[in-house]
């Protein structure tokens, strides 16, 4: 018996497919249980000894060795324990490479065409004639101008209060461009303005956008570069520190707007206590609870992206928000057609036909 | 009670104290704590850098590496190099070429890991098929789902003024987004409360000794 199945055996090593390179898999063939362990060395060539890389996974029968170097040969020895025997096979040479295409992720190139389509036409749109593209109003931009009147109102400093994300996130770029408006805003009412920051990048360009608001309205000789603060690149350093300038300086409005992690409550928790009408956004949903429960106003998720689109009316912001939703509505198009699909698939297969049946579930295997 | 000899432990539950004396209100020791740690991020971050990238990724490939392909290299460096052009007048304008080159790796990285792990598995997710209606709570479960997902769509989709019968889907999508925010504000709470309990068991138990 055990003869029999040593003869049947076989070890085969491959490039790993689809992949970025580095990787050969392993894979022994013709085993059905018996296996207590198997070992796999690699030889690079140059070497005279087999180096023991891993065990091969007794489910799968194979073993992927990710430490390969991409166009470098190797010769591969496998030790299979069975219960009263041990056996041993070599394999190779064999080479790892990189590979341009994947064809299990065709679906998402598709989808990728079709969505980014929608944006590069909208974006052209909105080159041409930026107004004639409809963005509905966020309820939440009126009270940008009632928070910045507010605070005048009561002689105390505004606060804009950057997230912890750098400057390639959608939500900074958005956060750059209500700044903007707050900015002119806080100009225009000669308030103090004070921005935090956790990001150096982000700071230089909220210092450049602050600047060019004030210029806009004629207030140049009132921007003050030390208002634009740079605390520190750690979580809770930032979080303390936000929260020591909110005590003491006693802002009477506070913008709080990027990407938050766990800070965000202990933040609007403290502009709460000040007093401070609070305007937050953030595209991390975790986060949005706390702003709900501590703040006046929310930007839920891509409400900030298309407030600040609605406010800059930039094309290549305004054609991303416009070509996202056409995106929406293929997808909500999409998913009802996959359920009429899947129905009358159904009625069909329970009556003999299953043709349509067998292309729903190819496709959404393919999905 | 058996009070920690260590004096790092006593520096960290002082610090912790210090830190909290802000409950009560903005105090000499609270400003102590604070700038304390914002110095030390940024020492610390400029450290972290320094050794887990600068140093394994750039000097030791460069300097120590043997492959040829080592000089490529210089090709980042260069390009990192004009994040510091922020700091001419003249030519801060350069800036924006690392900053193209961050933005589109990061995205051609994430849109496609986003479409993959998230779009499709809540679009194959929504789409009801027969064998979700196999039990009565699976069904009941997937048509919620399905009403829910296309209601917050609707919510989001901007191109349309929230009126007549876009109005009222965009209410019932606002109605699922706050039942999450609810469910989600809860799971967290539990969640800090445990970090909470984390803080006191080391005030109590590594620095004074209390509990055991």
């Amino acid at each position: 018996m055990m003869i029999l199945l040593i003869l049947s055996l076989s070890v085969k090593a491959f490039d790993t497919p689809n992949d970025g390179g580095g990787s050969i898999t392993i894979e022994v063939v013709g085993l059905n249980g018996d296996l207590k362990n198997g070992y796999v060395y690699r030889n690079s060539m140059e070497d005279t000894t087999f180096e023991l890389r891993g065990l091969i996974s007794r489910t799968s029968y194979k073993y992927v060795d990710d430490g390969a170097e991409n166009g470098k040969e190797y010769l591969y020895k496998v030790e299979l324990e069975f219960d009263d025997t041990t056996l041993t096979l070599f394999t190779g040479p064999v080479s790892a490479k990189a590979q341009w295409y994947d064809p299990t992720r065709t679906s998402v190139l598709i989808f990728l065409i079709i969505f980014s389509g929608f944006v590069l036409w909208f974006i052209q749109l909105a080159r041409k004639n930026p107004e004639g593209l409809f963005i509905r109003k966020i309820p939440a931009l009126d009270a940008i101008d009632e928070a910045v009147g507010r605070s005048t109102e009561m002689g105390k400093p505004t606060f804009f209060i950057h997230g912890l994300s750098g400057i390639t996130d959608a939500g900074t770029l958005a956060a750059l461009t209500i700044l903007r408006r707050v900015s002119s805003k806080v100009a225009e009412y000669e308030t103090p303005l004070i921005v935090t920051n956790y990001d150096p990048i982000v700071m230089a360009a909220s210092s450049e956008t602050v600047k060019q608001a004030y210029a806009e309205v004629g207030k140049i000789d009132n921007f003050n570069e030390k208002n634009i603060v740079y605390l520190t690149y750690e979580q809770f350093g930032y979080t303390a520190g936000v929260d020591g300038l909110m005590i003491r300086e006693n802002p009477g409005a506070v913008f709080l707007q990027g990407y938050f992690y766990a800070e965000s409550l202990i933040l609007a928790e403290t502009g709460h206590s000040v007093g401070a009408i609070q305007i937050a956004g953030t595209t991390a949903a975790t986060q949005l609870p706390f702003f709900i429960a501590a703040c006046d106003y929310v930007l839920i998720g891509e409400e900030t992206l298309a407030a600040s689109s609605y406010i800059g009316r930039e094309p290549v912001m305004l054609g991303s928000v416009k070509g996202s939703d056409y995106g929406k509505l293929f997808i909500m198009i999409f998913i009802g057609i996959g359920v009429i699909f899947a129905t009358i698939a159904t009625i069909l297969n329970i009556k003999g036909n299953s043709i349509l049946m067998n292309a729903f579930n190819t496709f959404m295997g393919w999905l | 009670m058996n009070i920690s000899t260590d004096i790092w432990v006593w520096i960290a539950a002082l610090l912790t104290l210090f830190i909290y004396s802000f409950l009560y209100k903005d105090n000499p020791f609270y400003k102590f704590a604070e700038h304390l740690f914002i110095g030390i991020g940024v020492g610390y971050t400029t450290v972290l850098l320094w050794f887990n990238s600068v140093i394994p990724k750039l000097w030791n490939p460069l300097v120590h590496g043997t492959s040829p392909m080592r000089f490529f290299l210089i090709i980042p460096i260069l390009i990192g190099a004009l994040m510091f052009s922020i700091f001419s007048k003249k030519n801060n304008w350069l800036i924006r070429i690392p900053i193209a080159i961050y933005i589109g790796a990061g995205s051609g990285l994430a849109i496609p890991l986003d479409f993959e792990g998230l779009i499709f598995e809540q679009v194959k997710g929504t789409i009801l098929t027969k064998s979700m209606f196999n039990s009565f709570i699976v069904g009941f479960s997937s048509i919620v789902l399905f009403i829910g997902v296309i209601a917050t769509l609707v919510y989001f989709y901007f191109s349309k003024e929230h009126k007549g019968f876009v109005g009222k889907t965009a209410r019932v999508g606002i109605f699922y987004i706050m039942i999450a925010f609810g469910a989600s504000f809860g799971y967290t709470v539990m969640a800090r409360v445990s970090l909470l309990i984390g803080r006191m068991q080391f005030l109590l138990h590594n620095w004074l000794g209390i509990i055991k």
